[in-house]
Protein backbone atom coordinates (compact mmCIF):
# COMPACT_ATOMS: atom_id res chain seq x y z
CA UNK A 1 0.00 0.00 0.00
CA UNK A 2 2.81 2.29 0.71
CA UNK A 3 3.54 2.57 -3.02
CA UNK A 4 0.22 3.92 -3.83
CA UNK A 5 -0.17 6.87 -1.34
CA UNK A 6 2.13 9.64 -3.51
CA UNK A 7 -0.69 8.77 -6.37
CA UNK A 8 -3.62 8.88 -4.16
CA UNK A 9 -2.61 12.39 -3.28
CA UNK A 10 -1.71 13.71 -6.30
CA UNK A 11 -5.08 12.82 -7.77
CA UNK A 12 -6.75 14.21 -4.71
CA UNK A 13 -5.12 17.69 -5.39
CA UNK A 14 -6.10 17.24 -8.84
CA UNK A 15 -9.84 16.81 -7.74
CA UNK A 16 -9.99 13.39 -8.45
CA UNK A 17 -12.16 10.90 -7.08
CA UNK A 18 -10.06 7.13 -6.02
CA UNK A 19 -10.65 4.11 -5.61
CA UNK A 20 -8.51 1.27 -3.73
CA UNK A 21 -8.37 -1.97 -4.07
CA UNK A 22 -6.53 -4.26 -1.54
CA UNK A 23 -5.51 -8.11 -1.19
CA UNK A 24 -6.88 -8.70 2.52
CA UNK A 25 -6.75 -12.80 1.98
CA UNK A 26 -4.87 -15.30 -0.24
CA UNK A 27 -5.77 -19.13 -0.15
CA UNK A 28 -3.08 -21.49 -1.71
CA UNK A 29 -0.71 -20.35 -4.18
CA UNK A 30 -0.36 -16.43 -4.93
CA UNK A 31 2.45 -14.16 -6.04
CA UNK A 32 1.47 -11.11 -3.49
CA UNK A 33 0.87 -11.05 0.43
CA UNK A 34 -1.85 -9.40 1.98
CA UNK A 35 -1.60 -5.47 1.69
CA UNK A 36 -0.71 -5.86 -1.73
CA UNK A 37 -2.58 -2.81 -3.08
CA UNK A 38 -4.12 -0.99 -6.46
CA UNK A 39 -5.17 2.64 -6.30
CA UNK A 40 -7.40 3.52 -9.48
CA UNK A 41 -8.52 7.47 -10.31
CA UNK A 42 -11.93 7.82 -11.33
CA UNK A 43 -10.08 8.50 -15.33
CA UNK A 44 -9.01 5.02 -15.42
CA UNK A 45 -5.21 6.20 -14.02
CA UNK A 46 -3.74 3.32 -12.21
CA UNK A 47 -1.13 3.15 -9.68
CA UNK A 48 0.60 -0.29 -7.90
CA UNK A 49 -0.79 -3.96 -8.53
CA UNK A 50 -1.89 -7.06 -6.56
CA UNK A 51 -1.08 -10.09 -8.59
CA UNK A 52 1.33 -10.91 -10.89
CA UNK A 53 -0.63 -9.23 -13.80
CA UNK A 54 -3.36 -11.82 -13.68
CA UNK A 55 -6.66 -9.88 -12.59
CA UNK A 56 -5.64 -5.94 -12.75
CA UNK A 57 -7.56 -5.13 -15.61
CA UNK A 58 -10.90 -6.73 -13.82
CA UNK A 59 -10.29 -4.84 -11.15
CA UNK A 60 -9.91 -1.65 -12.61
CA UNK A 61 -13.62 -2.37 -13.68
CA UNK A 62 -14.39 -2.95 -10.23
CA UNK A 63 -13.11 -0.18 -8.67
CA UNK A 64 -14.56 1.94 -11.68
CA UNK A 65 -17.93 0.54 -10.77
CA UNK A 66 -17.80 1.15 -7.23
CA UNK A 67 -16.73 4.55 -7.49
CA UNK A 68 -19.91 4.93 -9.91
CA UNK A 69 -22.00 3.54 -7.15
CA UNK A 70 -22.86 4.75 -4.28
CA UNK A 71 -21.92 1.35 -2.06
CA UNK A 72 -19.01 1.40 0.82
CA UNK A 73 -16.71 -1.23 -0.96
CA UNK A 74 -17.01 -4.72 -1.26
CA UNK A 75 -15.20 -7.88 -1.38
CA UNK A 76 -14.36 -9.86 -4.65
CA UNK A 77 -12.55 -13.02 -5.06
CA UNK A 78 -10.57 -14.15 -7.86
CA UNK A 79 -10.10 -17.95 -8.08
CA UNK A 80 -8.56 -20.13 -10.10
CA UNK A 81 -10.39 -20.22 -13.65
CA UNK A 82 -10.13 -23.61 -15.52
CA UNK A 83 -13.78 -23.78 -17.31
CA UNK A 84 -13.33 -20.57 -19.83
CA UNK A 85 -9.66 -20.55 -21.57
CA UNK A 86 -10.27 -16.37 -21.00
CA UNK A 87 -12.10 -15.94 -17.77
CA UNK A 88 -10.01 -13.56 -15.27
CA UNK A 89 -8.62 -16.22 -13.39
CA UNK A 90 -5.48 -16.93 -11.69
CA UNK A 91 -2.97 -19.47 -13.16
CA UNK A 92 -0.99 -20.45 -10.14
CA UNK A 93 -4.54 -22.11 -8.52
CA UNK A 94 -4.79 -19.30 -5.61
CA UNK A 95 -7.89 -17.82 -5.02
CA UNK A 96 -7.35 -13.93 -3.68
CA UNK A 97 -9.72 -11.45 -2.07
CA UNK A 98 -9.49 -8.17 -2.24
CA UNK A 99 -11.83 -5.40 -0.85
CA UNK A 100 -12.20 -2.67 -3.48
CA UNK A 101 -13.26 0.49 -1.60
CA UNK A 102 -14.21 4.51 -2.37
CA UNK A 103 -12.14 7.00 -0.63
CA UNK A 104 -13.70 9.70 0.46
CA UNK A 105 -13.00 13.12 2.24
CA UNK B 1 -19.05 10.70 9.07
CA UNK B 2 -15.65 11.66 8.59
CA UNK B 3 -14.28 10.05 5.24
CA UNK B 4 -11.50 7.20 5.60
CA UNK B 5 -9.73 9.62 3.05
CA UNK B 6 -8.88 11.63 5.84
CA UNK B 7 -7.64 8.16 7.52
CA UNK B 8 -5.23 7.65 5.24
CA UNK B 9 -3.94 11.57 5.23
CA UNK B 10 -3.20 10.39 8.51
CA UNK B 11 -1.57 6.96 7.44
CA UNK B 12 0.62 8.91 5.19
CA UNK B 13 1.70 10.82 7.69
CA UNK B 14 3.10 8.16 9.78
CA UNK B 15 4.77 6.13 7.30
CA UNK B 16 6.74 9.62 6.02
CA UNK B 17 7.84 10.21 9.97
CA UNK B 18 8.41 5.80 9.84
CA UNK B 19 5.78 5.64 12.67
CA UNK B 20 5.10 1.96 12.94
CA UNK B 21 1.08 2.14 12.47
CA UNK B 22 -1.56 -0.26 11.67
CA UNK B 23 -4.74 0.22 9.13
CA UNK B 24 -7.88 -1.56 10.04
CA UNK B 25 -10.83 -1.80 7.82
CA UNK B 26 -14.17 -3.43 8.19
CA UNK B 27 -14.12 -5.62 4.73
CA UNK B 28 -17.97 -7.72 5.68
CA UNK B 29 -20.48 -7.21 7.85
CA UNK B 30 -22.27 -4.37 9.40
CA UNK B 31 -20.01 -1.04 8.30
CA UNK B 32 -18.11 -1.99 5.79
CA UNK B 33 -15.55 0.63 4.57
CA UNK B 34 -15.03 1.82 8.38
CA UNK B 35 -11.63 2.54 8.84
CA UNK B 36 -9.47 2.68 12.17
CA UNK B 37 -5.77 4.28 12.38
CA UNK B 38 -4.09 2.31 15.03
CA UNK B 39 -0.35 3.85 16.48
CA UNK B 40 0.98 2.51 19.59
CA UNK B 41 0.73 4.71 22.59
CA UNK B 42 -1.27 7.46 20.41
CA UNK B 43 -5.22 7.66 19.91
CA UNK B 44 -6.51 5.52 17.28
CA UNK B 45 -8.30 8.10 14.58
CA UNK B 46 -11.50 6.74 12.55
CA UNK B 47 -13.97 4.29 14.12
CA UNK B 48 -15.03 0.56 12.46
CA UNK B 49 -18.34 1.73 13.92
CA UNK B 50 -18.40 0.93 17.21
CA UNK B 51 -16.41 1.84 20.16
CA UNK B 52 -15.95 -1.81 21.86
CA UNK B 53 -15.47 -3.66 18.23
CA UNK B 54 -13.02 -0.66 17.63
CA UNK B 55 -11.03 -1.08 21.19
CA UNK B 56 -10.67 -4.85 20.63
CA UNK B 57 -9.80 -4.27 17.12
CA UNK B 58 -7.30 -1.45 18.40
CA UNK B 59 -5.54 -4.37 20.78
CA UNK B 60 -5.55 -6.97 17.88
CA UNK B 61 -4.07 -4.49 15.39
CA UNK B 62 -1.14 -3.76 17.52
CA UNK B 63 -0.25 -7.56 18.23
CA UNK B 64 -0.54 -7.41 14.24
CA UNK B 65 2.33 -5.00 14.28
CA UNK B 66 4.27 -6.54 17.08
CA UNK B 67 4.53 -9.39 14.55
CA UNK B 68 4.79 -7.19 11.55
CA UNK B 69 1.67 -9.30 9.87
CA UNK B 70 -1.52 -8.39 8.39
CA UNK B 71 -4.80 -10.66 7.91
CA UNK B 72 -7.99 -10.68 8.22
CA UNK B 73 -9.78 -11.06 11.25
CA UNK B 74 -13.83 -11.62 12.81
CA UNK B 75 -15.32 -10.37 15.56
CA UNK B 76 -18.91 -10.04 16.81
CA UNK B 77 -20.69 -6.51 16.58
CA UNK B 78 -19.07 -4.96 19.86
CA UNK B 79 -15.62 -6.53 18.94
CA UNK B 80 -16.86 -9.98 20.71
CA UNK B 81 -14.52 -13.25 19.71
CA UNK B 82 -15.65 -16.29 18.28
CA UNK B 83 -18.16 -14.46 16.27
CA UNK B 84 -18.25 -13.46 12.42
CA UNK B 85 -20.50 -11.02 12.30
CA UNK B 86 -17.35 -8.40 11.09
CA UNK B 87 -14.97 -9.29 9.25
CA UNK B 88 -11.93 -6.48 9.64
CA UNK B 89 -8.58 -6.51 7.39
CA UNK B 90 -5.75 -5.67 9.59
CA UNK B 91 -2.61 -3.96 7.52
CA UNK B 92 0.53 -3.39 9.67
CA UNK B 93 3.11 -1.15 8.54
CA UNK B 94 6.38 -1.69 10.55
CA UNK B 95 9.06 0.96 9.86
CA UNK B 96 11.63 -0.29 7.17
CA UNK B 97 14.18 -2.41 8.30
CA UNK B 98 17.59 -0.88 9.09
CA UNK B 99 20.89 -1.67 7.15
CA UNK B 100 24.65 -0.21 8.69
CA UNK B 101 27.49 -0.77 6.22
CA UNK B 102 30.76 -0.03 7.76
CA UNK B 103 33.10 0.90 5.06
CA UNK B 104 32.76 3.55 2.54
CA UNK B 105 34.23 1.78 -0.57
CA UNK B 106 32.53 0.76 -3.96
CA UNK B 107 30.94 -2.31 -3.23
CA UNK B 108 29.23 -0.06 -0.42
CA UNK B 109 27.91 2.68 -3.07
CA UNK B 110 26.12 -0.45 -4.66
CA UNK B 111 24.94 -2.30 -1.59
CA UNK B 112 23.30 0.88 -0.69
CA UNK B 113 21.58 0.97 -3.68
CA UNK B 114 20.23 -2.68 -3.51
CA UNK B 115 19.67 -1.90 -0.11
CA UNK B 116 17.06 0.67 -0.66
CA UNK B 117 15.56 -1.01 -3.68
CA UNK B 118 14.16 -3.62 -1.04
CA UNK B 119 13.15 -0.79 1.32
CA UNK B 120 15.73 -0.54 4.30
CA UNK B 121 17.13 2.62 5.88
CA UNK B 122 20.89 2.63 5.21
CA UNK B 123 23.19 4.18 7.27
CA UNK B 124 26.67 4.12 5.72
CA UNK B 125 29.96 4.84 8.17
CA UNK B 126 34.11 4.52 8.13
CA UNK B 127 36.33 6.56 10.00
CA UNK B 128 38.01 8.27 7.16
CA UNK B 129 35.85 11.20 6.32
CA UNK B 130 37.54 11.92 2.77
CA UNK B 131 35.61 8.60 2.06
CA UNK B 132 32.57 8.69 4.31
CA UNK B 133 30.93 11.85 1.89
CA UNK B 134 26.98 12.26 1.32
CA UNK B 135 28.69 12.56 -2.14
CA UNK B 136 29.95 9.16 -2.37
CA UNK B 137 26.69 7.77 -1.35
CA UNK B 138 23.81 9.96 -2.27
CA UNK B 139 21.40 6.94 -1.81
CA UNK B 140 22.25 6.40 1.94
CA UNK B 141 19.89 7.52 4.45
CA UNK B 142 22.50 9.02 6.50
CA UNK B 143 26.56 8.75 6.52
CA UNK B 144 28.17 8.87 10.04
CA UNK B 145 32.60 9.62 9.77
CA UNK B 146 33.15 7.78 13.17
CA UNK B 147 34.68 4.54 14.12
CA UNK B 148 32.33 1.43 13.84
CA UNK B 149 32.41 0.70 17.81
CA UNK B 150 30.95 4.24 18.50
CA UNK B 151 28.39 4.31 16.13
CA UNK B 152 27.27 0.84 17.40
CA UNK B 153 27.40 2.32 21.26
CA UNK B 154 25.23 5.11 20.07
CA UNK B 155 22.76 2.99 18.08
CA UNK B 156 23.05 -0.92 18.49
CA UNK B 157 20.56 -1.13 20.70
CA UNK B 158 18.11 -0.43 18.14
CA UNK B 159 18.81 -2.52 15.86
CA UNK B 160 17.02 -6.19 16.00
CA UNK B 161 16.30 -9.56 13.89
CA UNK B 162 14.68 -7.92 10.80
CA UNK B 163 17.96 -5.34 10.76
CA UNK B 164 21.53 -6.25 9.04
CA UNK B 165 25.36 -4.83 9.67
CA UNK B 166 27.59 -5.34 6.70
CA UNK B 167 31.06 -5.12 7.52
CA UNK B 168 32.86 -3.95 3.57
CA UNK B 169 36.20 -2.52 5.34
CA UNK B 170 38.18 -5.54 5.16
CA UNK B 171 40.97 -3.58 7.37
CA UNK B 172 41.95 -5.53 10.53
CA UNK B 173 41.82 -2.14 12.06
CA UNK B 174 38.41 -0.96 11.51
CA UNK B 175 36.75 -4.45 10.76
CA UNK B 176 37.33 -6.39 13.97
CA UNK B 177 35.54 -3.97 16.77
CA UNK B 178 33.04 -3.09 14.14
CA UNK B 179 31.84 -7.35 14.30
CA UNK B 180 32.89 -7.50 18.09
CA UNK B 181 30.42 -4.51 18.97
CA UNK B 182 27.60 -6.18 16.35
CA UNK B 183 27.69 -9.27 18.28
CA UNK B 184 26.69 -7.16 21.23
CA UNK B 185 23.35 -6.47 19.21
CA UNK B 186 20.13 -8.40 18.85
CA UNK B 187 21.14 -7.52 15.01
CA UNK B 188 19.42 -10.89 12.24
CA UNK B 189 22.17 -10.51 10.14
CA UNK B 190 26.17 -10.21 10.48
CA UNK B 191 27.97 -10.12 7.60
CA UNK B 192 31.91 -9.68 6.77
CA UNK B 193 33.41 -9.20 3.68
CA UNK B 194 37.12 -10.29 3.25
CA UNK B 195 39.00 -13.60 1.20
CA UNK B 196 39.08 -16.48 3.10
CA UNK B 197 42.60 -16.01 4.08
CA UNK B 198 41.51 -12.61 5.42
CA UNK B 199 38.54 -14.18 7.37
CA UNK B 200 41.08 -16.76 8.86
CA UNK B 201 42.68 -14.20 10.54
CA UNK B 202 40.08 -11.65 11.87
CA UNK B 203 38.97 -14.97 13.40
CA UNK B 204 42.14 -15.69 15.10
CA UNK B 205 41.99 -11.46 15.96
CA UNK B 206 38.47 -11.61 17.10
CA UNK B 207 39.40 -14.85 19.64
CA UNK B 208 41.89 -13.01 21.30
CA UNK B 209 39.31 -10.67 21.85
CA UNK B 210 37.42 -13.07 23.93
CA UNK B 211 34.65 -13.65 21.30
CA UNK B 212 33.36 -16.93 21.84
CA UNK B 213 32.01 -19.89 19.12
CA UNK B 214 28.39 -19.37 19.20
CA UNK B 215 29.08 -15.71 18.63
CA UNK B 216 31.16 -16.12 16.00
CA UNK B 217 28.37 -18.48 14.39
CA UNK B 218 26.44 -15.88 13.89
CA UNK B 219 28.99 -13.73 11.30
CA UNK B 220 28.19 -14.66 7.80
CA UNK B 221 32.16 -14.23 6.46
CA UNK B 222 33.04 -14.02 3.67
CA UNK B 223 29.88 -12.30 3.28
CA UNK B 224 27.20 -13.63 0.60
CA UNK B 225 25.78 -16.36 -1.45
CA UNK B 226 28.26 -18.09 -4.01
CA UNK B 227 27.06 -17.38 -7.21
CA UNK B 228 30.18 -16.20 -8.52
CA UNK B 229 29.22 -12.52 -7.84
CA UNK B 230 32.21 -10.00 -9.71
CA UNK B 231 31.28 -7.03 -9.79
CA UNK B 232 30.06 -4.69 -6.77
CA UNK B 233 26.82 -4.68 -7.93
CA UNK B 234 26.47 -8.61 -8.15
CA UNK B 235 28.36 -8.76 -4.97
CA UNK B 236 25.24 -6.73 -3.65
CA UNK B 237 23.10 -9.17 -4.95
CA UNK B 238 25.26 -11.91 -3.14
CA UNK B 239 24.92 -9.90 -0.28
CA UNK B 240 21.02 -9.54 0.04
CA UNK B 241 19.88 -12.81 -1.08
CA UNK B 242 21.58 -14.29 1.59
CA UNK B 243 20.23 -11.79 4.30
CA UNK B 244 16.44 -12.93 2.66
CA UNK B 245 17.59 -16.78 2.76
CA UNK B 246 18.89 -16.31 6.30
CA UNK B 247 15.63 -15.09 7.05
CA UNK B 248 13.19 -17.45 5.55
CA UNK B 249 15.69 -20.59 6.74
CA UNK B 250 15.85 -21.22 3.09
CA UNK B 251 18.61 -23.39 1.89
CA UNK B 252 20.84 -21.59 -0.58
CA UNK B 253 24.92 -21.65 -0.70
CA UNK B 254 26.13 -19.38 1.37
CA UNK B 255 30.29 -18.82 0.68
CA UNK B 256 31.08 -19.34 4.61
CA UNK B 257 30.16 -22.89 3.98
CA UNK B 258 32.23 -23.35 0.85
CA UNK B 259 36.27 -23.54 0.41
CA UNK B 260 38.85 -22.89 -1.86
CA UNK B 261 38.89 -19.01 -3.55
CA UNK B 262 35.77 -16.85 -3.67
CA UNK B 263 36.98 -15.80 -7.04
CA UNK B 264 37.62 -18.73 -9.79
Amino acid sequence: MREVLVDIERWRRQGKRVALARLVDLEGSGPRLPGAAMAISDDGEVAGSVSGGCVEGAVVAEALDVLAGDGPGRLVTFGYSDDEAFAVGLTCGGTMHLFVERLDW
Amino acid sequence: MTGTGAVFDDLATALRAERPVALATVVAGAGVGGALLVEPGRDGRGTLGDPDLDRVVGRDAEAELQAGTSGVRHYGPRGEARRDDVSVFIESFAPPPRMVIFGAVDFTAALVRLAKVLGYRVTVCDAREVFATKARFPFADEVVVDWPNRLLERIGHELGPRDAVCVLTHDHKFDVPAVVAAMRTKVGYLGAMGSRRTHAERLDRLRREGVGDDDLARLMAPIGLDIGARTPEETAVAVCAEIIALRTGRPAPSLREGEGPIHR
